[in-house]
């Protein structure tokens, strides 16, 4: 099972704290990746958030292919990051690890956002097309004001090999997963978090109804809906498809992936919608054994359980800062200075809500709406 | 003198030549007469024989010869009377004494065609082989890494939805104050769609059908509907509907189907008026999988006071049902006038979709529906699927499986994402080996939406002899000696409606459980899992390829 750590703050903080609360989470065998993603970022690019951050691997041979293709897009390079890489028996190094920040091209600045992101979109998977099949490029995350940095190892060991311990990066929302590696090969493209368009989530669990919703995804027409290395990464797009193709509200994706029962339906202010939604999003519902963390391109995170709550999670915290964890100790680990009985164990109607700032979290029950 | 021919038999059959062989065990036999009286095809008669004994009768041995005449049952060898194995001998025989034997070596087709007369008989192909849906195993089980589910503590949602689903995109939603509420203003039509079980009574016309066994069917639906909370339907098959019922509140659970022929729909569009409930759905019968290119036919004699006024007909006339419907000269303008025209007739209020027999050109009527936005679902009958009367090589030799069209018509409407939009039904042997609920399963995972079954619901319910060896099959001569298919009241009384419906009753609380036998290792159970084809294996890597699931030894 995954081990997930989310922080949301309304301040700047340190990923190391996503990280010792994953090693606090750790038990048994559990080092095949950490995958992190930030988002509102600190530090160095605090000023840089209109900026799209192009966040990959690749090789010496692959990054001569990005370079030249980027280049002929017309992006230009502004600013550069890299990590501080420490060598270690334990995480096998490739060759660069990108955190480059971009200027939109320059027909494309007075552009309207929805144009740049899906100039941003189909700039990432078409270097992903590139580089895949020798694995010289791996383009995780193409999008303002967010990093996605991902490697196979120990969670701890990947971040001290990345110099995080020495010089941390530093955001309000923070994802971090360490990855149990179960069905599928190692491979960096099934790590989560998954990022797509501003929407971000994490799952632990397995995903039984992974085919058909890949299926439903895949044929949408939506150039994005592509990859699905790991079963989890169908949770990312079914919130991008609810919240920004269908532009439904936040809580109708607990709907959607975990559909009520018609008796239930009935008892809800908004019967009507939902009993069609539910007829027409059908192959989207999952099974679980899930428990999903994610965010929105607003900066609000949440947690949601599969309708048996077959997995743990939990959302603690106090007001400016909560954490969204898979197991109790690593909120511990994250906010130990909270009130413990305010934490909230969401269950199979529930949908953990923390708006953009963490001043609040609300919890959403699907049966008192 | 008399021709050799004549002496030496040289043209009759021996009992080699066909199907089933008599064993009568002249021990064990009291004469009552019960086998010869009820053989529906007087394929076994009384008769004497002469035995030479050799006896001895005093305190010595003193062999002497005796000419003794002996009663005994005998098998006729006349191909207009053989012998059919249906076993009801052997159900009425008090001591054991008399039994059918299939005959493997038999000639029968070779010969069974006198008087340019082709084989004609009831039933479905006879193929006795493992059919693929048979093969199918479910092998995605849950293990470890995600819990199997329980199946008798977890809920199960086994239900699946006949009837055309809007994409997302076209739904008459809107957000207010963050809710979304249903757009009034839009105009938008949102076809109607029933909750329905996942397996179907298949469509078997009262008039095939014996009062009884329809009775039963019926009676046993409403049961499942009303007491039990499972919602099965049934479908009528041409012929209509008894007028009290489609005045009463049980329509609802009834598939009304329109065919070639029309039959009974005169008095159907007369009740509209007086209905107080809407059907399920409409089903416009277009082909059927055991006869493909056949259209239906009820003999004069099974044309009696009841079935000539629910079809609307003079009694004692043969219905003969087109082949195809004789407004049908396109798939673009009759079938979809067709379909409009059965919307309008219940105001849009009911879901109407074709049944088509398994083709090679299904999926491009599939195409055609999911163009049409009142088509509500497409029902194809495979090969297997079963009918009253048809000829021999109509349903030996004629027709698709239908594994592989449900497979490919879901596979091409995932391609243009509509598999949501336009359920697929199977029909066509399932459960041919009994395996009913597994069968449905495997269908469901393939991506059909839900499976019809007949065959199995005669078997089941009623006894049913017929079987894949070409056992009984009289279907279509009005002499069923089960009373399933017969309108003769000296044979259908043996049949309880009230028992039909316990069976029916049974059969579907069964399937449910096995349902969940199957879903929960798999872990899924909040919907169905339609098109959860990782979940299935199968043992033959060119039937993997060609349904694009896995092979597994």
């Amino acid at each position: 099972m995954c081990r997930l750590s989310a922080i949301t703050s309304d301040n700047y903080f340190s990923v190391m704290e996503n990280i010792l609360a994953l090693e606090t989470m750790k038990e048994g065998h559990d080092g095949s990746g950490l995958g992190l993603v930030l988002k509102d970022l600190g530090g160095e690019f605090e000023h840089l958030k209109e900026y799209p951050i192009l966040s990959g691997v690749c090789s010496n041979r692959g990054l001569e292919t990005l370079d030249s293709y980027m280049d002929s897009m017309g992006f230009k390079v502004k600013f550069m990051w890299e990590p501080k890489i420490r060598g270690s028996k334990d995480v096998q190094a490739r060759d660069h690890y990108l955190v480059k920040v971009y200027q939109y091209p320059d027909e494309y600045k007075n552009r309207s956002f929805d144009e740049k992101e899906m100039l941003l979109m189909n700039t990432r998977l078409a270097l992903r097309k590139m580089g895949e099949a020798d694995e010289s490029i791996f383009a995780f995350s193409f999008y303002p004001d967010v990093i996605t940095l991902k490697e196979v190892g120990d969670p701890l060991a990947v971040a001290e090999f990345f110099g995080l311990d020495r010089d941390p990066l530093k955001a309000k929302i923070i994802f971090a997963q360490g990855r149990q590696n179960t069905n599928y090969v190692i491979y960096l493209y099934a790590c989560h978090p998954f990022f797509i368009q501003g929407y971000c989530s994490m799952t632990n669990g397995e995903n039984t109804a992974f085919v058909p919703i890949r299926e439903y995804l895949t044929s949408r027409g939506f150039p994005g809906y592509m990859g699905y290395n790991s079963d989890s990464e169908v949770f990312t797009h079914i919130l991008h498809y609810s919240l920004r193709q269908l532009g439904y509200p936040l809580h109708y994706y607990k709907d959607i992936i975990t559909p009520l029962k018609d008796s239930e339906i009935e008892q809800r202010s908004d019967r009507e919608a939902v009993a069609l939604m539910k007829k027409s999003l059908r192959p989207l519902c999952i099974d679980g054994p899930n428990c999903v963390i994610g965010f929105t391109p607003d900066g609000t995170t949440f947690m949601v359980q599969d309708s048996k709550k077959l997995r743990p999670g939990v959302v603690g915290g106090s007001k400016g800062k909560y954490a969204l964890m898979s197991e109790e100790c690593g909120l511990d680990s994250a906010i130990d200075a909270r009130n413990r009985s305010k934490d909230i164990f969401p269950m199979k109607y529930d949908m953990v809500i923390v708006p953009p700032g963490a001043q609040e979290v609300k919890v959403w029950n699907q049966l008192q709406f | 003198m008399e021709p050799a021919a004549v002496l030496d038999n040289n043209h009759h059959l021996s009992y080699h030549e066909l199907p089933y062989i008599i064993r009568w065990r002249e021990d064990r036999c009291t004469r009552c007469g019960r086998c010869t009286a009820v053989c529906p095809v007087k394929a076994i008669e009384p008769s004497v024989m002469v035995q030479r004994l050799v006896m001895s009768d005093g305190k010595t041995p003193m062999p002497s010869m005796v000419r003794h005449v002996m009663h005994v049952v005998r098998q006729v060898t006349d191909i207009e009377r053989y012998c059919t194995g249906c076993g009801t001998c052997t159900l009425v025989c008090p001591n054991m004494a008399i039994e059918p034997e299939y005959n493997p070596h038999n000639k029968f087709l070779t010969h069974k065609n006198r008087g340019g007369v082709s084989y004609k008989r009831g039933g479905r192909r006879n193929d006795p082989s493992v059919s693929t849906v048979d093969k199918l195993k479910f092998t995605r089980i849950s293990m470890l890494t995600d819990p199997a589910l329980d199946a008798g503590r977890h809920e199960f949602h086994v239900r699946t939805l006949l009837g055309r689903n809007l994409p997302p995109e076209e739904l008459p939603l809107k957000t207010e104050n963050g809710k979304l509420v249903v757009d009034r203003e839009s105009g938008r039509f949102v076809p109607p769609v029933r909750e329905i079980f996942p397996i179907r009574i298949g469509s078997m016309s009262i008039g095939a059908l014996s009062p009884p066994m329809w009775e039963g069917l019926a009676m046993g639906v409403t049961y499942l509907n009303e007491v039990e909370g499972i919602p099965v339907v049934m479908c009528s098959g041409e012929g209509g509907l008894p007028p009290r019922l489609l005045k009463s509140r049980f329509l609802k659970y009834f598939i009304i189907q329109i065919a070639s022929g029309y039959f009974g729909w005169d008095e159907i569009i007369h009740a509209l008026p007086d209905m107080v409930e809407d059907p399920c759905a409409i089903e416009i019968k277009y082909g059927q999988g055991a006869k493909p290119g056949d259209g239906g036919l009820l003999m004069a004699y099974k044309v009696l006071k009841l079935i000539a006024k629910i079809r609307g007909v003079p009694m004692y006339v043969d219905l003969a049902s087109p082949p195809t419907h004789q407004t049908q000269y396109s798939i673009e303008e009759a079938v979809a006038k067709m379909i409009q025209s059965m919307s309008m007739a219940w105001g849009f209020r009911v879901p109407v979709y074709p049944k088509i027999s398994g083709t090679k050109t299904a999926k491009a009527v599939l195409n055609n529906l999911a163009r049409n936005p009142y088509a509500a679902a497409l029902c194809i009958d495979g090969e297997d699927g079963g009918t009253g009367a048809a000829y021999n090589v109509s349903m030996d030799k004629m027709g698709h499986p239908i594994v592989s069209n449900i497979r490919e018509c879901y596979l091409d409407l995932v391609k243009q994402g509509r598999q949501n939009e336009l359920p697929l039904i199977a029909a066509g042997g399932m459960g041919k080996r009994g395996n009913l609920a597994a069968n449905a399963a495997a269908m469901i995972m393939l991506g059909a939406s839900a499976v019809d079954t007949g065959k199995y619901m005669m078997q089941a319910t009623a006894g049913c002899f017929g079987d894949e060896y070409n056992r009984c099959n009289l279907c279509n001569t009005g002499r069923c000696p089960r009373g399933i298919t017969t309108q003769d009241p000296s044979l259908y009384r043996r049949l309880d409606a009230d028992k039909v419906a316990e069976r029916v009753v049974e059969v579907f609380k069964s399937a449910e459980t096995e349902f969940k036998k199957i879903f929960a290792p798999m872990g899924r159970s909040t919907q169905l899992p339609i098109g959860m084809s990782d979940g299935l294996s199968v043992g033959d890597k060119a039937i993997a390829d060609r349904l694009q699931i896995d092979y597994a030894c």
